[in-house]
């Protein structure tokens, strides 16, 4: 009976994006004000609308209505209550319907806290927000219609997939989505922008907060789905560049460069078009992660549900958002040269080769990815590209960017000289070099490469620090702007991401064995003594549970319990690695299968990864980097201008 | 066949169906999918994972440094079964064969070029991920330089133009005439 | 044209390339066999029946046969079975199978149940000859003309419409070139 009621609640807020996508955008044409304000009111109604429907799915789950098809599918009546949530948006329509909530609280918050907006511009903004809305729910509620029924209602559900039986679907699927969908705001004040034929740093400075945000949780998000690829499939790898985690790293790439470029484009006016294409590129790419995820394009081991009517929506769909933003910036993008001069060596400089390289970055990410459906549709073979493409040519790509973080981050506005930068430089190179040799010395098998990908990290890290260092010199109130701190804070979460990424691609042990209860393995340092398994029961599964000692220099330091689950529904089985987590290693155990029918015998995995979690770390402190920014002071402004003025003004745009 | 018509038709609870009916549970279950699994429309073809795995012992290498390019090797191989794995990786039983199939090749004296070469030999290029460098990939591996090369002589190009208009507007501001370059807030 | 329409000229080319990947999706992971028009695999296997027969590729010069990679655990080789009867039937070529990673009593088992299609069947023990074919689903067929040359693969059960509109005429073409 309810899930009749969430179809309506999702029509109705289809009405609501309908009005929020028309009246607004049609009362800033003609200058009427009461269209206008309808842009709140619809934005608020409609938030409440899918959260509405979302609660009512939520509560088919928890009910276990099997009588609805999607919860039939996803779900199973031993499965854990908290799994029972993240079901929700384990599969294709319910993530859909997620993916329109959290786009429908993110219009809710620029209506918010989008007050101190001109109204014009604001009214254009929720405008365009209201479009995208409309797209995605005619897609949901015609094609991926989470409420739909099974009649007769089936006795048992299929479950929920094993490897989705996992706090990380909990947190990975929303954080990501936050990110994804949150580009969709810096998206609508850019084409707003263009609608209003004024494209200066004014827009840039209302929308670099919500980028900031969206960037943040885009990162964490992307960080997420890496660890939680690491513990949960058990080979100790936490990036492969499946296509659909390559979907989520574009938009990252570029929307950094947009963050670069916004303050570019705030501080000195130029790089207006080049913020106003990034912006477009970030939300198209989420745009076409999401299709390139559900339309069955592209083999990938996330792809949901593909159906050709899916496919072709989408299609339609990016055709028209990223189509249409694309035209509109080839007409009404500014065709002067805007903004001051800049010398050779300036940071303007610096930023553009930034901006050059991450955009370069994505599109190498996004050939790789498109160019063996590329060349099968040529019929020109069949190709595949992988790690050994993507991790290649990103590892020279990292070069010129990471050399010139911190030349960008010591040279001045408009004008300087290299002699200067280069003196401030001297002491971060020191470090560099310095770590470098050291890696070198400590670690016997390391590759000269990652000693040079430490080096690169320190000379990030020590840059950053050295920076901070001046600025607290010549601020002598001590009370630093949030900016800078922001910025160092991110910058170092990249440099300790490059030294975890290089330590651990080079000296990390993988050992393959055979193991009965009472054989050791010696490795690292470590010594690792296997006790046998044992049978224990889990909720909705049964496993053979190992039991490993692991000691250090004949003192045992961890237990670790790996598991070969077999789940009642399905028959899936699955294994589950057993970490013990550490700063600067992680020591890393999984059962293979039983090499013998007794059970006596097993084939296991054990791992030693140096510095892994200093992949994740440095996400985190990029994370933490863009949340400080999104909270400076000075994007909290007042709304300045006089309203006569402001009447006069806005009524051009 | 859908899945509410398969149920009125033949009374039985959903799992039971699914599995029998499409073999998807044989299907899938030795490949690794996160995404939901796709059902409808015949399958026309079953993939090598239906065999039940024999479970295979680790293979042994003499030292190291052979494991090593054993796992180098088979990391840059894809399995032609489970699309989305290397053959280190993957579970499918003609993964556990031909590991063991390069095993030997290696304690032959084979090199790596011969034994890549008998894969695609056998499976095409298909099975490489590291494409090799050939007629239809030189787009692949030029063009993210050329993007490079062509966007560094963009930029020069940009950057002279922003340093003329600082020269201009520093020799407007000598000669005290008012400025008319646009000056950001 | 100018550098400001340059992004939406690249975008509508990966559009169109997108509506080509869905035209195309269900073939994404179908694998083109690199033996086309090269030899096929040399292979001397003992027969499923008899082992003390044996086969091999060289006895099979001089005429036209299809090789059929077929197993018990294989579900949808029970569907392609009409087909490959008919076929047999037809007596146009020999049909030749070969069963692989399977038991030799499962094979048994199964060709009790089904009924044997096979003009005759070989039995490749350890999967090396499949590893050889490229085979890497189930059931895959190759047709192989008098020099001993593969001219056609088909990856997963044959239909009649295949037969039709690829073996039978090649095969015929293979005919008509002997005399």
């Amino acid at each position: 009976m309810t899930v009749e009621l969430g179809q309506i609640t999702l029509l109705a807020a289809l009405l609501c994006a309908l009005c929020l996508g028309m009246f607004p955008l049609a009362g800033a044409a003609f200058g009427n004000r009461r269209l206008m304000s309808v842009a709140s009111s619809a934005a608020l109604l409609q938030c409440f609308l899918v959260a509405l429907a979302f609660i009512i799915l939520t509560s088919a789950f928890i009910n276990q209505d099997f009588s609805v098809e999607y919860v039939a599918r996803n779900s199973n009546s031993l499965l854990p209550m908290g799994y029972r949530f993240s079901a929700v948006w384990s599969a294709h329509e319910g993530s859909l319907l997620l993916w329109q909530l959290i786009l429908s609280l993110w219009i809710a918050a620029v209506a918010l806290f989008s007050k101190t907006l001109p109204e014009y511009y604001r009214a254009r903004v929720l405008g365009i927000l209201g479009l995208i809305s409309v797209g995605f729910l005619l897609f949901i509620i015609f094609t991926s219609n989470p409420f739909g029924r099974l009649l007769p209602a089936a006795q048992e559900g299929l479950d929920l997939n094993p490897l989705l039986q996992d706090p990380g679907l909990i947190i990975h699927p929303p954080m990501l989505y936050m990110g994804y969908v949150g580009l969709s705001v810096p998206f609508a004040f850019a084409v707003a922008a263009l609608l209003g034929g004024k494209v200066d740093s004014d827009f840039v400075r209302w929308s670099r907060p919500w980028t900031h945000v969206a960037w943040a949780f885009l990162t964490v998000g992307v960080a997420l789905g890496s660890w939680w690829a690491y513990y949960e499939l058990g080979w100790g790898g936490w990036w492969f560049w499946d296509p659909v985690e390559n979907a989520s790293f574009m938009p990252w790439l570029v929307a950094t460069a947009l963050i670069h470029s916004q303050a570019v484009t705030e501080k000195r006016g130029a790089f207006g078009n080049w913020t106003l294409l990034l912006a477009i590129s970030a939300f198209s790419l989420s745009l076409l992660g999401t299709f390139l995820v559900r339309s069955g394009v592209l083999t990938s081991v996330h792809a949901f549900a593909s159906d050709p009517t899916r496919g072709v929506f989408i299609l339609v769909y990016l055709g028209v958002v990223v189509g249409g933003s694309l035209t509109l910036f080839a007409i009404k993008a500014p065709k002067m040269i805007q903004g001051g001069g800049f010398t050779g060596a300036s940071r303007e400089t610096m930023l553009l080769t930034n901006n050059l390289v991450l955009t370069v970055m994505a599109a190498m990410v996004l050939l790789g990815t498109l160019y063996p459906l590329l060349i099968d549709a040529l019929n020109l073979g069949k190709i595949s590209v992988g790690p050994p493409y993507f991790g290649l040519l990103f590892s020279w790509l990292l070069v010129p960017l990471v050399v010139a973080l911190p030349i960008g981050m010591f040279s001045h506005w408009k004008q300087d000289k290299l002699n200067r930068i280069a003196g401030k430089l001297r002491w971060p190179l020191v470090v560099a070099i310095l770590f470098g040799v050291l890696t070198l010395i400590l670690e016997r098998e390391v590759s000269w490469i990652s000693a040079i990908g430490v080096a690169g990290g320190a000379w990030v890290i020590g840059g950053s620090l050295f920076y901070l260092g001046q600025v607290i010199g010549q601020n002598k109130a001590l009370k630093l702007p949030a900016n800078v701190i922001a910025m160092t804070l991110a910058h170092i979460g990249l440099g300790i991401f490059l030294v975890g990424l290089s330590l651990t691609s080079s000296i990390s042990t993988e050992k393959h064995l055979r193991m009965v209860a009472g054989d050791q393995f010696e490795g690292a340092g470590y010594v690792f003594e296997f006790l046998g398994t044992t049978v224990v029961n889990g909720p909705n599964y049964i496993a053979d549970q190992g039991e490993f000692v692991i000691s250090k220099d004949g003192q045992e330091i961890a237990r670790l319990f790996p598991q070969k689950r077999s789940y009642a529904q399905g028959g899936n089985s699955m294994t589950e690695a057993a970490i013990d987590p550490g700063f600067t290693r992680d020591l890393y155990v999984s059962l293979g299968e039983p090499l013998d029918d007794q059970g006596v015998a097993w084939a296991v995995a054990i791992y030693h990864k140096p510095f892994i979690r200093w992949v994740w770390l440095g996400a985190l402190f990029m994370m933490t980097g863009g949340l400080v920014a999104a909270g400076d002071k000075r994007y909290r402004r007042k709304k300045v201008a006089a309203p006569s003025v402001n009447a006069t003004r806005t009524a051009k745009a | 066949m859908k899945l509410s018509e398969g149920l009125s038709v033949a009374g039985h609870d959903l799992a039971m169906l699914t599995t029998a009916g499409l073999n998807m549970g044989q299907l899938k279950s030795g490949c690794l999918k996160i995404g939901w699994l796709k059902i409808g429309g015949l399958i026309f073809l079953a993939l090598l994972l239906s065999v039940p795995v024999q479970a295979q012992e680790p293979l042994v290498f003499e030292n190291q440094q052979m494991q090593d390019r054993f796992d180098a090797l088979t990391f840059e191989l894809r399995c032609a079964v489970c699309q989305n794995q290397s053959l280190a990786d993957s579970d499918a039983p003609l993964a556990h064969d031909l590991r063991r199939e390069i095993h030997d090749m290696m304690m032959a004296g084979q090199s790596n070029e011969q034994i890549k070469q008998f894969m695609v030999d056998r499976y095409g290029d298909f099975v490489l991920y590291r494409p090799p460098v050939q007629a239809n990939t030189w787009l692949l591996w030029l063009g993210p330089l050329l993007m490079l090369l062509i966007g560094g002589l963009v930029l020069r190009a940009n950057i002279k133009k922003r340093s003329a208009l600082l020269n201009d507007t520093n020799n407007l501001e000598n000669t005290g005439a008012p400025e008319n370059t646009r000056k950001p807030e | 044209m100018n550098s400001r329409t340059l992004p939406l000229i690249a975008f509508a080319l990966l559009i169109a390339l997108l509506m080509v990947g869905l035209k195309i999706a269900d073939r994404k992971e179908l694998i083109p066999s690199p033996l086309i028009n090269k030899p096929v695999p040399a292979f001397d296997l003992p027969v499923l029946g008899n082992p003390q027969q044996r086969l091999s590729n060289e006895s099979m010069l001089g005429k036209p046969y299809l090789v059929n990679f077929w197993a018990s655990w294989c579900v949808t080789c029970a569907v392609e079975h009409p087909v490959v009867t008919a076929l047999a039937n037809a007596n146009k070529l020999t049909v030749l199978g070969m069963n692989f990673r399977d038991e030799r009593d499962d094979a048994m088992a199964w060709l009790n149940k089904h009924g044997d299609p096979y003009d005759i069947i070989l039995r490749d023990a350890d999967g090396r000859i499949s590893i050889d074919f490229g085979v890497y689903a189930a059931p895959e067929s190759f047709l192989v003309d008098p020099e001993g040359i593969i001219v056609f693969k088909q990856t997963g059960a044959l239909t009649p419409e295949i037969v039709q509109n690829e073996i039978l005429p090649r095969v015929a073409a293979m005919q008509g070139g002997q005399k």
